[in-house]
């Protein structure tokens, strides 16, 4: 039906601010990029950059890590965000704010956690220490990174299962337990399915933030480079635009096409869930 | 509280969406002050139509809405006076009771006092004085219906539009709203287009009927003509129930698989297809029944017992009796026809 | 595989939830089986001991920066005492950030307001193509990587040294990074809400469009509008990526702060600096939490669900006085 109540001049006027602004400070800047990172010959600027073999392992490296911090995190937040729904006990809803903080914290601070953990100074390293006389200082590495990727990945799919689980029909369970399943079965038959757009649409998610992150990889100063630390690298120390350009449209290009991939076997926007 | 009441005229008023039509151009005259009821299953057409009166939708070129002598086709809602009381009831959450009333008043910048009087007055007719100042989530559907009401006649408007204000109550509500629904619309005297699926509804309210299905006006009448005399099969078996009654006729009578009835009006010989309404049979002693049968099930209902006749014809009849008596599955029954109850349509 | 404590547990706990669930009538929610911790079968101690690394791990470096931030001297702990000092000392230091970062924030949803609350009413009414098309385009900054942004205005205004070095540049990027998250936020509450409904009843009540848009749309909208806000804000506050590589020594913002703070500085003072970036965002997130907004700046559908149920289970109750009160002083 049309709508009569909307006449086109007001939804002009009610869309022009924000599309001009955006339009002015993204539309236009990315445009510029991808102008710069073709430089003379596109073709050519692109194939040098994606046969370099630093960038490419470090490419490489970026998504190995994102898919690692993907799964782990799947695997934990469905165990854990089953148990917090399922289970009530005193000072549920205080733990579930306090495991949702990290998703306000920048990188930096995500970093910061991780030394505290396991920096030079940090507590794993004093309990393994006390334990077994040596000192397990990990921050610095991939594994430092890979936890604080967790960091900020887990709290975030937490909350989607929690919320998706809570939409689950208890009685197919019931169901099931009535035919005899048992609880491994229910879990893989009944409530996995069920859970799985959710699923998918935090997976893009997690998978495209972790490719994107920067300010971790930065504090943690790790020895392999992540693709963003590379960017950077490129665009501040090297002065080379035209490299960090092409770098970053590449990323975003992949992060872009996952979460389309996602929002496409699911249905629905998996940026939603960001 | 009586108000002004023009005459509404439609000419020529289609509707298609995305190269579909939706609705037939169709003629409709409302007579000031009557109220007049769109009655059809949904996708009928029938809420299109309310909307093209109230200026919601635009009828395709060539359609004409008139206000008494003025044209209103191109005019929106906004500058048409008309009172709309949707079905959702579209109460406005962040006003109380008192807010949504005046609402229209303070659109059109009335004197404190004048709306103060004239809110007084809607809140006293619609019996909401102990609710004024609530805000709306804490009403009752019921209480929540009225203020709809007493909203849209607060502006006095020259046209009151209905769509299916009592679609969205349980039914023992719904009985008792009617009532008062009808005793509110004949004390205003204000033209009223009422859209309703409720054929009982229709009935009890409208001066005047205007059965619709699939885009187009089948029948325009008062509620007994609709009821007595059908002008198709499609109005005859969306208003009350109906039996089929087939068979062949011979001589003035109808000979069917249960006995003959007598025919009052002349049909063509051969094959036919006839229907009657349940009240128009009664249950009679074998002897002098003009149909023979037996019963299959009979249900009952409190105040009549609903009874499922097979064998008087090729089609199981559908018969009320009343709710004293105890008739059993396989009892033989007879039954006769009241005189005029057949009705045969031209196209079946 | 055996599970030896399965049998007793089940059928107790199916009592339980039985009488755990809602008895209105009126909730159509499908019921969520809460229980008390049991005894424990393997998986369920499983889980517990999962639950509680993860907690461990997420919530135990936050108690320590703090614990940090506090003491006199870390490497001591809590017997050296606690201080102040270091909190202080960064205030002196960094407050310049703090202001900064409000600042931005406070410019950032100003521009975010005015523009995106009616964008995302228009999105919300005209469902075409074309609207969907711009809820996507407006998603894009979300989906590539800060950098690509940062590099593409330096791109183009780096040029402009005025705006270039203002805090404004700070600002445009972090308002095309906020920007979907109000634009959905209103969009979703103004669909849920039927507003094309309410407006056709004031519009029949004569109302012309921008009235219906201050007096029906905005009012209705405005929890929308709320949580959009506090995303918007807390967004800002802790955004990073972008904001590194916009930056200059005078437009620092907290995290631009805090990185130079966690290279540069001895742990105590990283810490008190994220002590002060806490208290920041903290109460804005309890805030959040407790207005049911959920991390991607949507009010929890759940959480309206059972309002709109609870007012269904009055609505109920209310009808059996109604009905009695609905007998009619018509003659019969």
């Amino acid at each position: 039906m049309h709508d009569l109540t909307f006449p086109v001049r007001w939804r002009i006027a009610l869309l022009a601010p924000a599309l001009a602004l955006f339009a002015g400070f993204w539309l236009l800047p990315i445009g510029r990029l991808i102008q710069l990172s073709g430089g003379n010959d596109a073709l050519a600027t692109y194939r040098a950059v994606l046969t370099n073999r630093r960038y490419l392992e470090s490419l490489g490296a970026t998504v190995a890590l994102s898919v690692a911090v993907t799964l782990a995190t799947l695997v934990l937040s469905v165990i854990v965000g089953l148990f917090l729904t399922r289970h009530s006990f005193p000072a549920k809803r205080v733990l579930l704010a306090l495991l949702t903080f990290p998703l306000a914290f920048p990188g930096v601070v995500v970093g910061f956690m991780v030394i505290m953990l396991a920096g030079r100074q940090g507590l794993i390293g004093a309990l393994t220490m006390a334990l077994t006389g040596n000192k397990w200082v990990f921050a610095y590495s991939m594994t430092g990174l890979f936890a604080g990727y967790l960091y900020f990945s887990i709290p975030r799919v937490i909350i989607t299962v929690m919320a998706a689980a809570g939409k689950l029909d208890a009685s197919l369970e019931e169901a099931a337990r009535s035919l005899g399943a048992s609880p491994w079965q229910i879990m893989r038959d009944v409530v996995l399915p069920a859970l799985a757009p959710a699923l998918t649409a935090s997976a893009a998610v997690c998978f495209a933030t972790s490719m994107g992150a920067f300010g971790t990889a930065f504090t943690l100063a790790t020895d392999i480079d992540v693709l963003p630390m590379t960017i950077y690298t490129e665009f501040t120390l090297n002065a080379n635009m035209v490299t960090a350009a092409v770098l970053s449209l590449v990323l975003g290009v992949v992060t872009w096409a996952v979460l389309a991939l996602a929002r496409n076997l699911t249905g629905q926007a998996a940026a939603a869930a960001a | 509280m009586k108000l002004d009441s023009i005459p509404v005229t439609l000419r020529q008023c289609g509707k298609s969406f995305r190269g579909q039509r939706v609705l037939q151009p169709l003629e409709l005259s409302i007579g000031a002050g009557e109220t007049l009821v769109l009655l059809g299953p949904s996708g009928c057409g029938k809420t299109t139509t309310l909307r093209m009166i109230a200026g919601l939708e635009k009828p395709d070129a060539g359609g004409t809405v008139l206000f008494g002598d003025e044209d209103v086709t191109a005019r929106p809602i906004e500058q048409r006076q008309v009172g709309m009381v949707f079905q959702s009831y579209a109460l406005f959450p962040n006003l109380n009771v008192r807010g949504n009333i005046a609402y229209g008043l303070r659109i059109k910048k009335t004197d404190p006092a004048t709306m103060r009087q004239r809110v007084g007055e809607l809140l006293e007719l619609m019996e909401l004085e102990a609710h004024a100042d609530k805000p709306i989530n804490e009403l009752s559907g019921g209480q929540r219906q009225r203020v709809a009401l007493a909203r849209a006649l607060a502006p006095q408007p020259r046209v009151l539009l209905l769509d299916e204000p009592l679609t969205a109550l349980d039914a023992r509500l719904r009985d008792t709203l009617r009532t008062e629904m009808n005793t509110l619309l004949r004390g205003l005297g204000i033209t009223t287009v009422y859209v309703t699926h409720d054929q009982a509804e229709a009935m009890a309210l409208g001066d005047r009927i205007v059965v619709m299905s699939a885009g187009r006006i089948e029948q325009i009448g008062t509620p007994r003509d609709i009821y007595y005399r059908p002008s198709n099969r499609t109005v005859a078996q969306f208003i009350g129930t109906l039996n089929r009654l087939c068979g062949e006729v011979r001589d003035g009578m109808l000979n069917t698989l249960g006995g003959a009835v007598p025919l009052n009006a002349p049909l063509r010989a051969g094959a036919v297809t006839t229907y009657f309404r349940p009240e128009d049979a009664t249950l009679v002693a074998p002897h002098a029944a003009q149909l023979h049968g037996v019963i299959e099930a009979a249900q009952f209902l409190g105040e009549r017992t609903r009874l499922r006749i097979t064998g008087a014809a090729p089609d199981t009849l559908v018969i009320d009796v009343a709710g004293h008596l105890e008739l059993s599955r396989g009892t033989a029954v007879g039954l006769a026809l009241r005189p005029d109850a057949l009705l045969a349509f031209e196209i079946d | 595989m055996s599970e030896p404590a399965r049998e007793p547990t089940p059928v107790q706990t199916r009592v339980q939830t039985i009488t755990q669930m809602p008895p209105s009538p009126a909730s159509q929610l499908a019921p969520v089986r809460t229980q008390r911790l049991r005894s424990p079968n393997w998986i369920t101690v499983g889980q517990v001991m999962v639950t509680l690394a993860l907690c461990a791990f997420l919530i135990v470096p936050m108690l320590m920066s703090v614990m940090a931030g506090l003491t006199v001297n870390y490497f001591r702990g809590v017997s050296s005492g606690l201080t102040l000092r270091w909190v202080s000392n960064v205030l002196e230091t960094y407050g310049d950030s703090v202001l900064t970062s409000l600042y931005v924030a406070a410019a950032t949803l100003a521009l975010v307001l005015l523009t995106g609350v009616p964008a995302g009413y228009a999105l919300a009414r005209s469902r075409t193509r074309l609207s969907r098309l711009i809820e996507e385009m407006l998603v894009l900054p979300i989906a590539l990587p800060g950098l690509a942004t940062a590099l593409g205005l330096l791109a183009i205004y780096g040029g402009f040294s005025a705006f270039r070095n203002s805090l404004w540049f700070i600002v445009v990027g972090h308002f095309v990074f906020t920007l979907p998250f109000m634009v959905r936020s209103v969009a979703a509450i103004c669909a849920s809400i039927d507003l094309r409904t309410l407006e056709e009843g004031a519009a029949s009540l004569g109302a012309r469009f921008s009235q219906r848009f201050f007096t029906i749309v905005l009012p209705n909208a405005w929890p929308g509008i709320l949580a959009g806000a506090l995303t918007v804000v807390t967004l800002s506050l802790g955004e990073f990526n972008l904001t590194w590589m916009l930056h200059t020594p005078d437009t620092k913002t907290l995290p631009v702060g805090l990185a130079d703070a966690y290279a540069s500085m001895r742990i105590e003072i990283g810490s008190a600096y994220t002590i002060v970036f806490f208290a920041i965002t903290i109460p804005l997130l309890i805030g959040m939490q407790l207005l049911g907004i959920d991390p991607g700046g949507n009010l929890d559908p759940q959480r309206l669900q059972r309002k709109h149920a609870k007012r269904r289970a009055r609505e109920s109750a209310a009808l059996a006085d109604a009905s009695t009160s609905a007998l009619p002083e018509t003659p019969l």
